[in-house]
């Protein structure tokens, strides 16, 4: 008699364990989640808007000092650069068979300059692990000045270690058709010579 | 010649400064330099050619900064992402 009902107790525990492991599972993978959102929210708290904008004019002073005075003027105007492409034809100069819309953190646009054709979103980031304000992120205009930088120096390099897509994975096209469309206007307004022919407008 | 290195909620800091020509200074600067280089960080030299066009240069060691460099600047090196959505 004893054995019976304990082997009953046992089977019982077995069962009652096995209906009960999924809930056991979510529960612990919930538990999980709120301490990441914790930590989360611990690192925005860290968060100080005047910091990040004294670091963005730093930023801004330092791309300033490395690109040319009419791509800063470009990019204080625009908030976006254009470097034409080093691979092709008439490489790294107006005239290009492709060129880049460097976005801070956002992909790198690759588009044809002569038609407006968009080509791939080159998806690309600079994380700084050190985290040093609880964020990974550079100021915007240092994320400009380090895809700058790199595409200067080493176009096949970064392109390489990016993420390639579709253009409209991440930037909506008719946002992009629209800047190339105010770059040409400021080109001409600014007397540096409309170089992109944007028919896509 | 300045060793920068971009930072989150900083801007750039300054690292290293000296003189290329002075060794004690000289030798600062290369263990700076290397120091950025083993923390995985990706080292530029900006520059401008004779038209006045600007440029930059990745290098992989100090003996690769132009002498006459004016700044080295460091940044954590490229990874592939899709940091988030378009707004």
């Amino acid at each position: 008699m004893p054995l019976a009902l304990g082997t009953a107790a046992l089977v019982l525990v077995v069962l009652l364990w096995e209906l009960a492991r999924p809930r056991v599972i979510r529960a612990l993978a919930r538990l999980r989640e709120s301490r990441r959102e914790r930590r989360r929210v611990t690192a925005e708290i860290g968060f100080d808007p005047g910091r990040e904008r004294r670091a963005e004019q730093r930023a801004r002073e330092l791309l300033r000092s490395c690109v040319e005075e009419r791509d800063w003027a470009m990019y204080r105007d625009l908030g976006f650069l254009r470097v034409w492409g080093g691979l092709g034809e008439r490489s790294q100069a107006p005239g290009a068979s492709y060129a880049y819309l460097i976005y801070p953190h956002r992909p790198i646009v690759a588009y044809v300059p002569q038609t407006g054709a968009l080509l791939s979103e080159y998806c690309v980031a600079f994380p700084d692990h050190s985290r040093p304000y609880g964020s990974a992120r550079l100021p915007d205009s240092d994320d400009v000045l380090a895809k700058w930088m790199a595409l200067q120096a080493d176009e096949r390099r970064l392109i390489s270690e990016a993420n390639m897509h579709l253009p409209g994975r991440q930037i909506d096209p008719e946002r992009i058709r629209r800047d190339l469309v105010r770059l040409s206007a400021w080109e001409r307004e600014t007397g540096e010579g409309a170089t992109d022919i944007v028919r896509a407008a | 010649m300045k060793l920068l290195r971009l930072k989150p909620g900083h801007g750039e800091i300054l690292l290293a400064e000296g003189d290329v020509e002075l060794p004690e200074q000289e030798r600062e600067l290369i263990e700076a330099f290397r120091r950025e280089l083993d923390a995985g960080m990706w080292a530029a030299v900006p520059s401008e050619s004779r038209d006045g066009r600007r440029r930059a240069e990745l290098v992989k060691s100090f003996a690769d900064v132009p002498r006459d460099a004016e700044r080295v600047i460091f940044f954590p090196r490229a990874a592939g992402g899709a940091p988030r959505s378009a707004r």
